[in-house]
């Protein structure tokens, strides 16, 4: 498998009022291509900061992110190097990412254009897109509003495919959208990731989906990766005591199993985060050494990453079982 | 095939602007202000600056809008002053509103030092009442029409320039300029491509209210003697002077009537122009 995307160590600021919020507080993944790597965590843990990272809408304040070779920099008021525009991203809302006053075709082709195609060929392109994602070809010259918030991220994706993506990072696309839609987007993205051979970080907070689709999971808890692995590490035998605790959330289709783990306490403040490991506050397993050494990540035997003090480098994952 | 549906597509969304009622008597309002205005000389009645030795004649069936103090025929100066104000006012418009968005637009998009500079140089002009600064700039220059015209540009532009930077600051925080980006695109391609549709609607409505204001503010100027010379006919100054004769009112009505029906005229077409642009009226209006 061929590495396209590699983020080390990647910090994300944000200033509020001359103080500095750690968003994204040091962050390690790679992606192959071909991979669906599913980014999990609640809301404001820096899964969306991390993403727009990654592409290069935010600015890293340490860090690096490389994509395919070459260090991603921040989106300027300049032109993109050419280089960049085979990493794409889908946005989550699908009425906003796209212009309503222009047609779906203009803004397919835009992509194809930037590219060096002439427009004539860019609309014929866009028509085959605009198939691959589901929709009839004469739907390039109609309006965004004619179509429904399923059919507009269909026509985001096919935007983003017209840049001949390596690698996609998708925040919550299918968050918006409906039920029904939510399956048929999902689908798509998976096929596409396998026709075009692209890697995609797939951001989620729908742990359902994210384990149909994704080949490995990294889960995220206030600006840190505290555990990556693949689906059936992350929800088999978690070896976080967070990871186990999100995957209880997830209702069972039988009604059996146990209840969600209720954790004490809110997620703490990223202005001030907590000491040592940022999860002890709430961990039921937090030993003395959790709130003085922050844990590094630490490979386990079965090739998944870790950061809990729990688990020891390259020996068995030791089962977390809490209440 | 698709050249066909393609022209009848397009026929279509320039129909659109014919459904409104109040486009269209717009719109005929100006067709004929504008025949008026070319054909005068042919129109006209009598030579628009032709004097003698009675004044202030009321109207009558030789004079249908009576005439002024040198005894001239208000009607034939009233079809000879569209030769100066509309095209003038047109001219004004068409001038502040590209200046004021290319500043508008550089301010918005750059953002940053840029952006705070811009915008002090705005603050600055409205903090000058715009007539005076008019005043001012005409008398520097010289009183000339072009000169008038060239003073109510640097007032009007700021209004353009606030406007179009609100718009932009709006709209450049939309997913898609992002996405556009992202695809490669240029800042001056986003510009024109992604942002300006934004920005065409709500400047052509300002545009069509603003040129009221410009005739009004070149009237004023050709009333202080920094605008339009005597004895060129000019609506506004022709309103002047029947401020000066309040008891007789066909001398300031007339040239005032015709200033009404510009202005409204104008702003029919502004807001029909809106509707057809927005591509969610417009449907309405093509259904």
């Amino acid at each position: 498998m061929k590495e396209i995307l590699n983020v080390s160590n990647a910090v994300v600021e944000y200033d509020r009022q001359g103080l500095k919020v750690r968003a994204v507080a040091g962050v390690d993944l790679t992606l192959n291509a071909g991979e669906i790597l599913g980014l999990v965590g609640e809301s404001g843990c820096g899964k969306s900061t991390l993403g727009k990272a990654i592409v290069g809408i935010l600015k890293t304040a340490h860090g690096e992110i490389v994509f395919d070779g070459s260090q991603v920099k921040k989106l300027t008021r300049g032109q993109r190097p050419k280089h960049f525009r085979n990493l794409q991203m889908v946005f989550q809302d699908p009425y906003g990412s796209l212009n309503p006053r222009r047609k779906i075709g203009a803004q397919i082709a835009d992509g194809l254009v930037v590219g060096g195609s002439s427009r004539k060929d860019a609309l014929h392109e866009a028509q085959d897109l605009l198939e691959k994602v589901g929709l009839p070809r004469n739907a390039i010259d109609r309006f965004p509003h004619e179509f429904s918030g399923g059919q507009r991220q269909r026509i985001s994706i096919a935007r983003a495919l017209a840049a001949a993506p390596t690698a996609i990072v998708a925040d919550e696309p299918i968050s918006a959208l409906d039920t029904s839609s939510q399956a048929q987007v999902a689908n798509l993205l998976v096929n596409l990731v396998e026709e075009y051979d692209m890697g995609m970080v797939f951001i989620s907070h729908d742990l359902s989906i994210v384990r149909r689709i994704s080949d490995r999971v990294a889960v995220m808890y206030l600006g840190k990766i505290v555990e990556i692995g693949t689906v059936d590490q992350i929800w088999n035998n978690p070896s976080h005591p967070y990871t186990r605790a999100l995957i209880s959330a997830i209702p069972h289709a039988d009604g059996t199993g146990f209840m969600p783990q209720d954790l004490p306490g809110d997620v703490p403040n990223p202005m001030s985060p907590p000491s040592g490991c940022r999860f002890h506050p709430r961990c039921p397993l937090a030993m003395p050494e959790c709130a003085e050494i922050e844990p590094a990540f630490r490979t386990l035997s079965d090739g998944r990453s870790v950061a809990c003090h729990l688990q020891t480098e390259g020996s068995e994952p030791v089962s977390i079982s809490i209440g | 095939m698709t050249m066909v549906t393609k022209k009848m597509k397009k026929s279509k969304n320039s129909n659109s602007i014919w459904r409104q009622p109040l486009a269209v008597v717009g719109i005929g309002i100006i067709v004929i202000w504008t025949l008026l205005a070319i054909f005068a000389p042919w129109i006209a009645p009598y030579n628009p600056n032709a004097q003698d030795a009675a004044k202030f004649l009321a109207p009558s069936a030789a004079h249908w809008m009576g005439t002024d103090e040198l005894n001239r025929d208000i009607l034939s100066r009233v079809i000879f002053g569209a030769r100066i104000s509309l095209p003038y006012s047109l001219l004004l418009v068409a001038l502040s509103a590209t200046l004021g968005s290319i500043v508008g637009a550089i301010s918005g998009y750059a953002g940053g030092k840029i952006d705070s500079f811009l915008m002090r140089v705005t603050d600055v002009f409205f903090a000058f009442p715009g007539i005076v600064l008019a005043m001012a700039v005409a008398a520097a220059l010289g009183p000339q029409i072009r000169n008038a015209v060239i003073a109510i540009t640097i007032v009007a532009w700021p209004v353009y320039a606030r406007l179009v930077r609100g718009l932009i600051l709006n709209a450049k925080q939309n997913d898609y300029v992002t996405a556009s980006s992202l695809l490669g695109s240029s800042s001056l391609r986003t510009l024109i491509v992604d942002l300006r549709p934004n920005l065409s609607g709500p400047v052509f409505v300002l545009a069509a209210l603003e040129v009221g204001n410009a005739l009004l503010l070149l009237s004023g100027l050709s009333f202080l003697g920094l605008g339009a010379q005597p004895p060129a006919s000019e609506w506004g100054s022709m309103v002047s002077l029947g401020a000066e004769n309040f008891d007789r009112w066909w001398v300031g009505l007339f040239p005032g009537l015709a200033i009404l029906t510009a202005v409204l005229a104008f702003t029919f077409i502004g807001d029909a122009l809106r509707d057809a642009m927005d591509p969610r009226t417009a449907k309405a209006l093509r259904d």
